[in-house]
């Protein structure tokens, strides 16, 4: 028997788990995936938080939902890879010998990175909603707060699903206006980056989308404190920004047990070729999600397009052929902009977002940089598709490569 | 193409003006790149430039965290040496080509 051990079981872990079992003979292949949680987020579902419209329960199931039978499951800590040896070190002494083994440990949130931050205004006037509990404070706060300067600010690249923060201050203009107090909140989008986004044509219809909405941006900014007793955030030249409420995207960093392993790069990702996803160190190590260094988005869609390329690729690998699968870095994002609608954006390694329609040319449904009801639909639909088809594996009628056809140059 | 005479050399330049070939820097052109920056090098500078170099040369991508880690100057320095966008400056006065900034 030869021994597949995936180590994380979040959105890339878990489709993987369910593509490899159903892919690979059970007479030949043992596959165990580990994870320390016992509960699966809907990540994407804490951006609503905040704002009232999903709470705790649209976003939580438990993970043994979502395994396959014939995987073997294990909750444990992981102390350390050991790649040279090919085997893995648990928490409790328990240790794991693969012949491939697949890292999918995603990112985390690291607050500690920014002095001050974490501080005693944590969760009581500055607030992350990439995480659960963040994202409840944030409800609660927002239930009674009366107005003032609300300031969201990236703390620096790469960080989850990069369009979140423009989605978060799009509903904050339509939250506060629907309460009535938009007069009373100034909203300002602070961010490393020179504008709202990375590529020219998104950049120039977001940066637009956010005047139409009286969003206030203050570009090439990096945190380096935030001071609590004042209020303020202080960027590395001086810069202060002034808050009553300090949104904070933090600085994104891999696993803890990447370092330990002594196999990240100097944000703990791992150094992983942005075509096959194979290691760029150890032949029997692949590389998916979050966790992997490649030069695109860190988001679900991204993790799902590439696992049907790794699938292929993998199987490549087992076999002794050479790679006949290749990545694109294919992405693709709603975007909430507020009062029922979204915009959508499609891109890759190489193709920033163009305007157009998507999937089919000229039929849509979906618009590209174009703001309809329809991607907002597109977005609610997306919950029901992840827990019931994206999870488990089974087959998406959206390419994994992405497609020219239906975009305007 | 565009062709640029930099330090009295004519050199290959990207539209925002890096070098396209890393190995046609010199000492000279840095000081003449920076010049356009407003930046007046001094040791400090060459020795952040040196880093930058080795990374560049090594195929290895460069961030503000990782200059700031990396024990030649810390972030707060390395926005002093290079106001403004100190990655990109830095990295343009080094004969890097432009750092992506991926999201």
């Amino acid at each position: 028997m030869k021994n597949l051990l995936i180590l994380g079981a979040g959105t890339a872990g878990t489709m993987m788990a369910n593509k490899m079992r159903k892919t690979l003979s059970r007479e030949e292949w043992n596959i165990t995936i580990v994870d320390q949680f016992k509960t699966h987020y809907y990540q994407p579902g804490f951006l609503f938080i905040p704002f009232g419209i999903y709470t705790r329960k649209d976003v939580v199931k438990p993970k043994n939902d979502f395994f396959p039978i014939g995987v073997n499951v294990i909750y444990s800590k992981i102390e350390k890879i050991e790649p040279e040896k090919n085997h893995v070190l648990l928490e409790d002494g328990v240790v794991l010998s693969y012949d491939y083994l697949l890292i999918a440990t995603g990112t985390r949130t690291a607050p500690e990175e920014t002095p001050g931050l974490k501080d005693k205004l944590w969760h009581k006037e500055i607030f992350d909603f990439y995480t659960i509990e963040g994202a409840e404070a944030l409800a609660n706060f927002f239930k009674t707060w009366q107005g003032g300067e609300l300031v969201l600010d990236i703390a620096e690249l790469p960080y989850k699903c990069p369009v979140a923060p423009l989605e978060f201050v799009f509903f904050a203009d339509a939250f506060f206006t629907e309460r009535g107090i938009r007069d009373k909140v100034k909203i300002t989008y602070v961010t490393p980056l020179s504008g709202a986004f990375t590529k020219p044509r998104a950049t120039k219809m977001l940066g637009e989308l956010l005047k139409t909405k009286n969003i206030n941006i203050i570009p090439d900014f990096s945190i380096a404190e935030v001071k609590n007793d004042e209020k303020k955030i202080v960027d590395f030249s001086g810069r202060e920004v002034k808050f009553d409420c300090l949104i904070s995207i933090p600085t994104n960093l891999g696993s803890e047990m990447i370092e330990r392993s002594g196999m990240g790069d100097d944000m703990n990702f791992v150094p992983t070729d942005k075509n096959t996803l194979q290691s760029r160190d150890y032949k029997n190590i692949f590389v998916i999600g979050d966790a992997a260094n490649l030069p695109t988005s860190k988001a679900g869609s991204v993790a799902h397009f590439a696992s049907e390329i790794l699938e292929e690729n993998m199987l490549c690998a087992f076999e002794g052929r050479p790679y006949t699968a290749s990545f694109d870095g294919h992405a693709n994002c709603y975007i909430e902009t507020g009062y029922g609608k979204g915009t959508l954006i499609d891109f890759n390694y190489d193709t920033e977002p163009l305007p157009g329609s998507f999937p089919f040319p000229g039929v849509g449904p979906f618009g590209l940089l174009k703001v309809t009801r329809t991607n907002h639909y597109g977005k609610l639909l997306f919950r029901w598709i992840y827990w019931h088809i994206l999870l488990k594996g089974k087959e998406m009628p959206i390419d994994s490569e992405m497609q020219m056809a239906g975009k305007k140059l | 193409m565009t062709i640029k005479t930099i330090a009295s050399v004519n050199v290959e330049v990207t539209e925002e003006g890096y070098l396209k070939d890393a190995s046609a820097w010199n000492k000279e052109i840095a000081i003449d790149i920076a010049k356009e920056e407003g930046i007046e090098l001094t040791d400090k500078h060459f020795e952040v430039i040196e880093f930058i170099r080795k990374k560049v040369a090594a195929g290895e991508g460069l961030t503000i965290r990782g200059i700031g880690k990396s024990g030649v100057v810390d972030a707060k320095t390395f926005y002093q040496l290079f106001p403004g966008a100190p990655l990109k400056k830095a990295t343009k006065i080094a004969g890097g080509s432009k750092p992506v900034s991926c999201m």
